[in-house]
């Protein structure tokens, strides 16, 4: 829209000037983590292959993953996937249109990162 | 001087292409994965450290091995639909086009590389 004359007109609000919610962070927090995950899942793929290639092959990547450094990735990766899961759920309740008051998605937004904590702690115990 | 409508300019613009489809393949691998994270997460994680041997003879057994096929399928069509939202978001122009295109051909390549290296394990 290049050829329309948009005048001097005042801009929204812009992002840096809001003090920091829960909402707004829970929110951007789940794009973080979806896309964050990447890394992992091509360590876990890299690992399958592996394990399909040889026993030298094998030992080299699950080397890497059980690593101090790749136990770090791995555990964080576990806390990035359970929050973005349970962030997910909390997206699949409002697609029916419920709890998009702000009371309601604030609690459900420490839920998440609570939940998140709790699954990670249990997962950590678990695996 | 604009010879186009007000309609016409804004036609296509913005999100008014195929956000539905989009919204609905992002609902369903959602759901999917709900589902499959937390079988992979207990089935897969436990092998992590395991000998080669062990490895080989587990996901040769169909529960594991389907359950590491779909999750590495679905989780891969849902981060490409995820980050092509993403980088719609943050870049424009050429280099959107062009971060779009290495996000889909990523995911699916790294899709593909995943079942193959379980199917080999696990035929």
């Amino acid at each position: 829209m290049a050829d329309v004359n948009r005048g001097n007109r005042p801009l929204s609000p812009h992002l840096t000037i809001y003090r920091p919610q829960l909402t707004s962070m829970t929110s951007i927090l789940t794009r973080i983590t979806g896309n964050a995950m990447l890394i992992s899942a091509l360590l876990i793929v890299w690992w399958f292959l592996a394990a399909a290639t040889s026993p030298e092959a094998y030992a080299l990547a699950d080397g890497f993953l059980t690593s101090w450094f790749g136990d770090l990735v791995m555990t964080f990766s576990v806390l990035g996937l359970w929050y973005h899961t349970l962030a997910g759920v909390r997206h699949l309740i409002w697609d029916n249109g419920i709890g998009l008051d702000i009371p309601t998605a604030e609690k459900m937004g420490w839920a998440v990162v609570i939940g998140s904590v709790v699954l990670t702690v249990i997962t950590i115990i678990l695996v | 001087m604009s010879y186009l409508t007000d309609r016409k300019r804004a036609t296509g613009m913005g999100s008014a292409k195929t956000g539905t489809e989009h919204f609905w393949l992002m609902k369903v691998s959602s759901v999917a994965l709900l589902l499959l994270i937390p079988l992979f997460v207990f089935t897969f994680g436990p092998m992590l450290g395991e000998t080669h041997e062990n490895v080989l003879a587990y996901f040769a057994r169909p529960f594991p091995a389907i359950v590491a096929a779909l999750t590495i399928g679905v989780t891969f069509m849902h981060f490409k639909n995820g980050a092509q939202t993403m980088i719609e978001d943050y870049v424009h122009g050429t280099s959107q086009k062009v971060a779009i295109i290495f996000v889909i051909c990523l995911s699916y390549a790294a899709a593909a590389t995943g079942l193959f290296a379980i199917a080999r394990i696990a035929l």
